[in-house]
């Protein structure tokens, strides 16, 4: 192994290590241009095109271990016998834990976002390792420690497990009809009705009613998930591949019954998360269990197989979506439910149906969700959860009825776009969808297609253009921050949010460098580590204007703190003048009584705040397919997009996040699908292989653009960006595969076979 | 145990490994250069990406022993325009493909001016394709990125590539 690294001096690699104090050896002296708004290079560019970007499982440690899991091969069940010997016997095992010996560890909290945001963090209420019962498919039954990676996977696969088999069912379609309506929570809307939705569509004079089905989503972050975890006596540090750091290190407290404050967590660089990595998955709690039993630093990286059985994916969906429309066009009637299962032990309803309250000024609307539990492994959050499978079957449908009608469907969008939302009247804070549509016509060349579908064939491809509406609401989470400002003008930021790839380094290094008057180059910001000012989850998009709230705020206090400066002079001309060598401000309190406090103010603000207004991002999707008329295979060959999303901070990093939901939205429409095995809820296709991602054949020039128009009742009008560029994206593909084809198809994927 | 000698980014490594060890698995695990990545270890999303005497692979689906005595390039060992290129087209998020992409692109382009056709490649006698964008992202599609940075990527390997 290679040089030591101790665990306590892991500032550096969430640092983005810039040039400050080279380039700004000096104070200013001309104030520093903006640098929000501005094409900035990402600051953690340099160590990614290097190789020196640490992720979890690269952080050298003296006398390293690795684990590696047995996987249950039964759907529902329990463990009768467990046979370890094999396993044990081979050279350089260190030890194979099971229930039989694991210690207790604490049950999981059931997660209730009421009582505790934190609660949420539980994957399952499973007590893996504590229990003999097997719940899923895939469920870690064994943890082998050995000297290297190779040694643990052979050991771990030579562990044999005798099961009692329970009985059981993981058959979506078998057990649809036992679904019961989902209640209603703090964090999303399950059912609404506004009139009478069902009377208004039976009087309609053009309707459509449909059925839409998506299949199971893996989020298929190119990281897979990775622990090392270190017990130095009772304290626990933990390299995660972690979306929410501080939701995971008080779950890792909870469960080993140590104090939050001996727990700390890592997690600088993070390889994708989307979702994946906002819960926390059972690989995390056994290596940090492996390194208790073993009393060795311990590693393990799930192979991509092990995410499969172990990590939860997206919801499967039936949704009904029907629409009523006077014969100009008007919407009178929108009803929209799903259906959706989650495990038995856990799981993440999204809110498929959300965008039936916000998308469509009909008169009447109903909406509504069931759920059921399956025997399968939780689900959990993916990128735009709810929206993006959701806004699939009502675009879709828009567009049916838009044929129905002989409408334009932007022209039949056009004509229902709200001047309040829909379901509830209250004011939107910001919402542009008209221009989104008026640009990216203009942008795409809409007003040439030819209306009737197969019209546009060129040579043996059948060309169609399709379009579709974009929405995803805007949140905001609390954030803790602390800023510091020398008399060089040097600016340092400090709190544990997360970087995947969002660029929220960057992103809030430009709002810091102008809060503070000091350039770009002269910020500092430490982040993805637990012994900072307490960041946001990285979820709901909400991540860069939640930390950028708290920032700004702090900033001001900061400047208040130093004082006025002279005509002319900096704040940090005025520290030197002054004699003062830094200045610091705190947003946010650490201790256990201040975050609750906090927590509770910050619940409260932010819920009057969306008691008034709506707030979300939305957009228009405009895209162009090819299908070979003879083998029915589809391509997308243009896309342009228009983006209502407030202001953008960093137009580089930022149009790479709309860009990467379109692609993976582009996944979802044409071939994306996990295979469930309904009979013994395996995962049938565990792999890159057989899970197919858009690569670089798939995905065209994508054209995105946006309004940058701030939204008023946003931390400097940035509303998110994350989320929103998924949405609609499969519904403008299907939409443009019935202008090619004439074919209507409901299932996703959108595969050849269903062409033809 | 197998004595094996690799020279890594132009200096001599030996290394005493199992048979069944991979070059991907040597590299981050028993020379602790974890710049070279693994995503998937059985050949599907090249991010373990090197080259070998010039030529990429996928160093997950080598072993270690396969490679005695040839000379293993890693994005440690990357001194090219590429890497600016990506940086400036923004050619990555999360940055955990990236490697195997600029090493992917290293090889891919030494293979285009050697004249290898692609599988869109329509002329195949003549002095060989025009490196266009579709040459790019079809030659370039054994490396998967799942934040959607595909067209940085191919802006930035268009941009080394010269006209």
């Amino acid at each position: 192994m290679s040089s030591p690294h101790s665990p306590g001096t892991h500032a550096e690699p969430g640092t983005h290590p810039g040039p400050a104090g080279t380039r700004s050896a000096g104070v200013p002296a001309e104030p520093a241009p903006a640098a929000v708004g501005r094409a900035v290079d990402r600051v953690d560019a340099p160590a990614k095109v290097t190789g020196r970007a640490r992720y979890a499982a690269e952080f050298p440690y003296e006398d390293l271990a690795w684990a590696a899991f047995t996987y249950a091969t039964v759907t529902r069940g329990r463990i009768t016998a467990i046979d370890t010997a094999a396993a044990s016997a081979l050279p350089g095992v260190i030890a194979v834990i099971t229930h039989l010996d694991a210690p207790r560890m604490k049950p999981s909290p059931k997660p209730n976002p009421i009582r505790s945001m934190e609660s949420m963090a539980t994957a399952t209420s499973v007590d893996y390792l504590n229990t003999p019962e097997v719940h899923w498919n895939g469920q870690p039954v064994a943890v082998v420690v050995a000297e290297d990676p190779e040694t643990a996977a052979h050991a771990a696969e030579s562990v044999a497990v005798t099961y009692e088999v329970l009985p059981h069912s993981a058959d979506f379609a078998a057990e649809e009809r036992h679904a019961v309506p989902q209640r209603n929570s703090v964090i999303q809307h399950a059912s609404g009705t506004k009139g009478d939705a069902d009377a208004a569509l039976a009087a309609a004079p053009v309707s459509v009613d449909l059925r839409f089905t998506t299949p199971r989503h893996h989020h298929n972050a190119l990281e897979p998930h990775a622990t090392t975890a270190v017990w130095d006596g009772g304290r626990l540090t933990v390299h995660d591949g972690t979306q929410n750091i501080h939701w995971l290190r008080s779950q890792l407290a909870t469960k080993f019954d140590v104090p939050v404050g001996d727990v700390r967590v890592l997690a600088p660089f993070v390889g994708g998360g989307f979702g994946g990595k906002s819960m926390v998955w059972p690989g995390t709690i056994l290596t940090a269990l492996a390194a208790r039993v073993t009393g060795r630093p311990v590693r393990a990286a799930l192979t991509r197989e092990g995410v499969y059985r172990s990590v939860g994916g997206r919801q499967p969906s039936v949704q009904r979506v029907a629409i009523g429309a006077e014969r100009d066009g008007g919407l009178t009637a929108l009803i929209h439910t799903s259906t959706a299962p989650m495990g038995k032990v856990g799981g993440a309803p999204e809110q498929i149906t959300s965008v039936a309250r916000h998308m469509y000024g009909a008169e009447h609307i109903r909406h509504r969700q069931y759920t059921l539990g399956l025997d399968t492994l939780s689900t959990t959050n993916m990128r735009a959860p709810g929206e993006s499978i959701g806004s699939f079957a009502m675009e879709a449908a828009v567009d049916e009825l838009a044929y129905e009608l002989g409408l334009d469907p932007v022209e039949l969008r056009l004509r229902n776009e709200p001047s309040s939302n829909p379901i509830d009247g209250k004011p939107f804070a910001h919402r542009q969808l008209t221009e989104c549509f008026a640009n990216g016509a203009s942008l795409f060349g809409w007003p040439a297609r030819s209306f009737e579908p197969r019209s546009m064939r060129e040579g043996s491809s059948l060309v169609g253009w399709g379009t579709a509406a974009a929405y995803h609401p805007a949140w905001q989470l609390p954030a803790n921050v602390t800023v510091r400002l020398d008399a060089r003008g040097r600016a340092l930021v400090r709190c544990a949010f997360h970087e995947m790839g969002m660029g929220t380094a960057t992103a809030q290094s430009q709002i810091a460098a102008d809060a503070l008057g000091v350039p770009f180059e002269a910020v500092t910001v430490e982040y993805g580590d637990s012994g900072l000012p307490t960041g946001p989850g990285a979820g709901g998009s909400a991540q860069t204007a939640s930390v950028a709230s708290s920032l700004l705020e702090a900033c001001e206090k900061l400047k208040k703190s130093i004082g006025t400066p002279r005509e002319g002079e900096s704040y940090a001309q005025l520290l030197a003048r002054t004699g003062r060598d830094h200045a610091e401000a705190v947003v946010g309190s650490e201790t256990r009584v201040g975050k609750r406090v906090g927590q509770v103010r910050f619940t409260a603000k932010y819920l009057r705040e969306q008691r008034r207004w709506m707030k979300a991002a939305c957009g228009a999707h405009f895209c162009e397919v090819r299908v070979d008329a003879d083998t029915g295979e589809a391509r997308v060959t243009r896309w342009v997009a228009v983006f209502d999303v407030g202001r953008v901070v960093n137009a580089k990093t930022a149009a790479s996040q709309l860009r990467g939901g379109i692609v993976m939205g582009i996944g979802q429409a044409l071939t994306e699908q996990t295979l469930l095995d309904p009979r013994t809820g395996r995962i049938m296709n565990p792999s890159l292989s057989e899970y197919h991602v858009p690569v670089h054949a798939d995905v065209p020039r994508i054209d995105v653009s946006w309004l940058d128009d701030p939204d008023p009742t946003m931390p400097l009008g940035i509303v998110g960006v994350g989320e929103v560029g998924i949405t609609g994206v499969a519904g403008a593909v299907a939409n443009a595969l019935h202008h090619a084809t004439g074919r209507r198809l409901r299932d996703l994927p959108l595969t050849l076979e269903k062409l033809l | 145990m197998v004595e094996v000698r690799l020279r890594v980014n132009g200096t001599a490594r030996e290394i005493d490994v199992e048979p069944q060890v991979s070059l991907l698995d040597a590299l981050r695990e028993r020379l602790g250069m974890t710049g070279t990545k693994k995503g998937c270890d059985q050949g599907a999303c090249g991010a373990c990406t090197v080259l070998a005497d010039g030529e990429r692979i996928c160093s997950c689906l080598a072993l270690a022993v396969q490679y005695d005595g040839r000379e293993i390039t890693t994005i440690e060992g990357v001194d090219h325009p590429l890497q600016a290129a990506f940086t400036e087209h923004d050619g990555f998020q999360c940055g955990y493909c990236t490697p195997g992409q600029i090493c992917s692109a290293i090889g891919m382009l030494a293979e285009h001016k050697a004249g290898a056709p692609s599988a869109v490649t329509e002329e195949l006698d003549g002095d060989g394709a025009e490196l266009t964008d579709d040459e790019i992202r079809e030659r370039m599609s054994g490396n998967l990125c799942r934040c959607g940075a595909y067209n940085g990527i191919v802006d930035a390997v268009r941009e080394v590539a010269g006209p």
